[in-house]
Parts: C-alpha cells; structure tokens; sequence
C-alpha cells in the first residue's frame, strides 16, 4: 500500500537546529541520511521543500482566485518534506516513522489507489 | 444495584460467542467492517427474539446462521464478499489466536481513544451500539459514528488485521490495557447508572481474562485482571443499604469476597516473579494491601507509600501524588501530607477529589473553616451524585 509521508517543521526544531554547532548539525544530517538509505527499498520518491516563506497559496473559493504570499495556513508547524512509500500496511509505514531522526512531526497518509 | 438475571444470562451468552464469530467471518470473508456489520446484526436479533424464544442450544450456530443469512441478503452487490459467505459452513474451524487479532485491530494506536473502546466493546464483547451509549452517557447516534469512523479508517488507512509482531508487540499490549483501563475506571467512578456501570466492569474482567489466556506471558496483562479483580472483589462493601457510597475507612470488610481476594493477589504474586512491574501490577499490588488489612487500622500504610513511589517512578501523574499524599498522611502526618498536596495546587485546582482530600486534611490539622471551603470547592467539582451525597454530608456535620 503506498502512503505519503508528510514532514512537518516546527519552530522550536528549526530553532534548535540553528542553535547546533556545524559538528552537531553535521551529525544531525548524517542520521537522516542514514535512515534514508536504511529505508530506501520501501521509498518511491519525494523531497525536501523549500522553507515555508517561498509559498504561495492560490484560494479558488472566491469569486475570483486569490493569489496570497506564504503556506495555506499560517502556523508554527509547516510541511518541510514528503516520501512516497510503498509498504504492506500502516504498522510498516508507523515502524518506519517510529525512527525518523529529523523534524518532530510526521502525518502519515494513505494514497487513493 | 439490581440486574435482570435473564438479561445478563443473555449478555454473557452473547458475549462468549460475537467475538470468535467477528473474528472467524474477518477471516472467511476478509473484510472487517461487512464482518462486523454481519455480527452486530445477528446480536440485536438475539437480544430480540432469545428473551422470547430462549437461549438456543448452540447459541454460536444460532449467531452463525443469522449473520451468513444477512450478509447474503445485504452484500447482495458486494459480489467478491457474497461468494466467500455462500461457500462458509457451520461448524467453522476455530484459529486459536483469533479474537487476539480482532483487540488489537479495534485498540490500534492509529484510532481514537474513545473509537478504540466503542470498537473492541462491539466487536470482542458483543455490545450493541445502543448499550454502549448507555455505558458512556453519550448518544447512540455518536457511538455509531465514532464505530462508522473507525472502521473506515482501518480498511482505508490499511491498518491491518494481525496480531503486531517482535518489538512492536510490548507497545500495542499496552495500548490495548489501556482501553481496557478505562472500561474499568467508567465503569467504576461512572456517572452512569449502575446496572450499566457495573456490566461495564464485568466486560472488562472479561476482556482481562481473555487477554491473559491469550498472552499469559504479559505480566502487565495479569497486573490489571487482579486489578480488575480485587475492586470488583470488594464491591460488596462500597454501597449501604440505600445505595449510597461508602468510604473505604467504614466498609464493613465481612461483606468482601475474601476468597477472590486471595485467587487475585495469587495471580499478582505469579506475575511479579517474573520481576517486570508496571503501572497495573503496581496498582493491584496497592489495591491488595487495601483489600489484605482486616480493618482499616491494619492498613501497611508503609508499604503503600513505596508502591506508590514506584509507581510515581514509572509513570509519573499528580494524581498519583494525590494519592501518594493520603497515604502518606499516615506515616508522616496530615501536614506534611498537606505540603506534599499543595505542592500539586496548580495542576489539581480544577479536580475535585484534590479539595476534598485537602479538606480531610485540614480537619485533621485543627482548621475547620479552610477544611468547609475546601469541600465546597470539591462538590461544585463534581457531577457523582455519590461523591456529592458524602460531600454534602460532611459539610453538614462537621
């Protein structure tokens, strides 16, 4: 069953990020990619997204589209990233997410097939 | 607190059988949701006619026969479900890990608290939906979504139907205690009537009992079915004549099942050998310290005190510290106990059992005045009409 997994950025994560020293940063890189090539059977695509302030959000529910600066709900919390994975049901994709050594928050999503 | 015999005769029946056949029609026709359609169905049909009709001999048969007859009917579109249904005979050979399936399909993490125990009551215990709503005081209507919900959610999320696997397995254990907790903390604080409130206990005794036979290598599993076991033991003491509530330090202890105090506390010995406390084991063990004083002046208040300071180290709560506090009114004195318990203002200000316990307290220290006020707080607190008759009364008195 393929899923998307939603990468969500806080405030505070991006704070503490900034706060490493390179070395800490370094390291903190490393385990993602670590995770990446641990879980790259199961992944089909995806990236990283550029930070929350090159959004644009268009609104089609007026009369006529708006076209605003910044992401579709102005928060503490922004997506950052996305995976497509293809695993056997929910408990694999949470396993998976269960060891995620980067932003604090992930949604799990199920794609329509 | 009276029940209808024939009524809970029938439930229990029920009970016995809807799991293992929710469980044996998820694996004949392989859907969750039409095979748990299916079984509610024959449920309320049984709940109809076998008060009428009576029990039926091979009541799992009767159950059986419903269900395939409404699913042929119902799934008349659903072809690929149909074929499968037609093709299934009685008896159905049992899987003996089945109903375990179903718990931790119904308790998965990825659900709602409140889907999971709607869930599990329906499908492992056999409740209707409107039984439920009587058990939680919620409308039937929101129990039926919060089922309807749940089970969208598991066929579209792909939660599946297995029991987890390796390391996995410790944490969904837990997950499935916990609704099991809740069923028995309802059931037993309920604000709901008490026939209701006390057949929700008995399911989870029930629930307990199964998830110990099914996985009696989980020490946590037998710490809360001694849990379960040692209140419901003693529930012959905590009602007088008249229904009303009665405190722990006034129940007459003659009126305790000292038998099923001892059968319980054995099985809480048997999973403490294997040397893995938790929060369950450690609540029944101080529950058995209660339930062992022959009179309330007997109490090991010492020992209740360190339970209490391991349980804190496990799972730490400030209302586990409230408690810690009662007891330890007994071993350190009512003020260092009211240190102990002001230290916990911020966080408890709005629980009544903080001000009522605070309110004991002060009386015991010589400070009536700030002793009523206390009281007052905690019965504009609380909602348990039994909580309030005691309330009531003290302020009356004292």
């Amino acid at each position: 069953m393929k899923y998307v997994l939603l990468f969500v950025d806080t405030e505070q994560f991006s704070a503490d990020l900034e706060a490493m020293t390179p070395d800490d940063r370094a390291r903190a890189f490393a385990r993602v990619d670590e995770w990446m090539a641990e879980h790259r059977h199961l992944i089909r695509g995806g990236s990283k997204l550029q930070d929350a302030h090159t959004a644009t959000t268009v609104r089609l529910d007026a009369p006529e589209p708006i076209v605003t600066d910044g992401p579709f709900v102005e928060g503490k919390e922004v997506v950052s990233g996305y995976l497509e994975v293809d695993v056997a049901d929910l408990d694999e994709a949470l396993r998976m997410v269960r060891t995620w050594p980067g932003c604090p928050v992930v949604e799990i999503r199920p794609l329509e097939s | 607190m009276t029940t209808d015999p024939a009524h809970d005769q029938l439930a229990r029946v029920v009970r016995e059988h809807a799991g293992r056949l929710a469980a044996a029609l998820v694996r004949l026709i392989g859907d969750f949701s039409a095979a748990e359609d299916l079984v509610q169905d024959a449920v309320v049909a049984a709940l109809r006619s076998w008060p009428v009709d009576g029990i039926p001999d091979r009541p799992d048969a009767w159950l059986f026969t419903v269900a395939r007859r409404r699913g042929l009917d119902v799934l008349r579109r659903e072809t690929r479900y149909r074929e499968k249904l037609a093709q299934v005979q009685w008896p159905v050979p049992p899987e003996p890990d089945e109903r375990l399936r179903l718990i931790f399909t119904c308790c998965h993490p990825a659900l709602l608290r409140s889907a999971q125990v709607a869930l599990t009551l329906r499908v492992v215990c056999g409740l209707t939906t409107a039984q439920i709503g009587r058990a939680f005081l919620v409308p039937e209507t929101t129990v039926a979504q919060r089922i309807t919900r749940a089970k969208r959610k598991i066929a579209d999320a792909g939660i599946p139907y297995r029991i987890p696997a390796g390391e996995d397995l410790h944490g969904r254990v837990g997950e499935v205690l916990t609704v099991v907790y809740l069923m028995l903390n309802e059931g037993y604080l309920s604000t709901a009537d008490a026939v209701h409130s006390q057949r929700l206990v008995e399911d989870a005794e029930w629930l307990a009992a199964l998830l110990h036979e099914l996985l009696p290598d989980e020490p946590e599993v037998a710490g809360l079915l001694a849990l379960i076991r040692l209140h419901r033991a003693r529930s012959g003491g905590r009602f007088d004549a008249d229904g009303g509530l009665v405190l722990l330090a006034d129940q007459d202890r003659s009126r305790w099942d000292h038998a099923a105090i001892a059968d319980a506390v054995a099985l809480l010995t048997r999973a403490a050998r294997r040397h893995q406390p938790g929060p369950y084991q450690l609540q029944a063990a101080i529950v058995a310290c209660h339930a062992e004083a022959a009179r309330w002046e007997d109490t090991d208040w010492e020992q209740i005190v360190l339970l209490y300071d391991m349980l804190l180290h496990l799972a730490p709560s400030p209302v586990t510290r409230l408690h810690r506090a009662v007891a330890l009114r007994y071993t350190a004195g009512p003020a260092a106990a009211l240190r102990e318990l002001d230290d916990l203002a911020d966080r408890l200000d709005g629980y009544h059992l903080f001000h009522a316990t605070r309110a004991g307290l002060l009386r015991d220290l010589g400070r009536p005045d700030e002793a009523r006020s206390a009281d007052q707080r905690a019965l504009r607190l609380t909602r348990n009409p039994a909580e309030q008759a005691i309330l009531h009364e003290r302020l009356q008195w004292t």
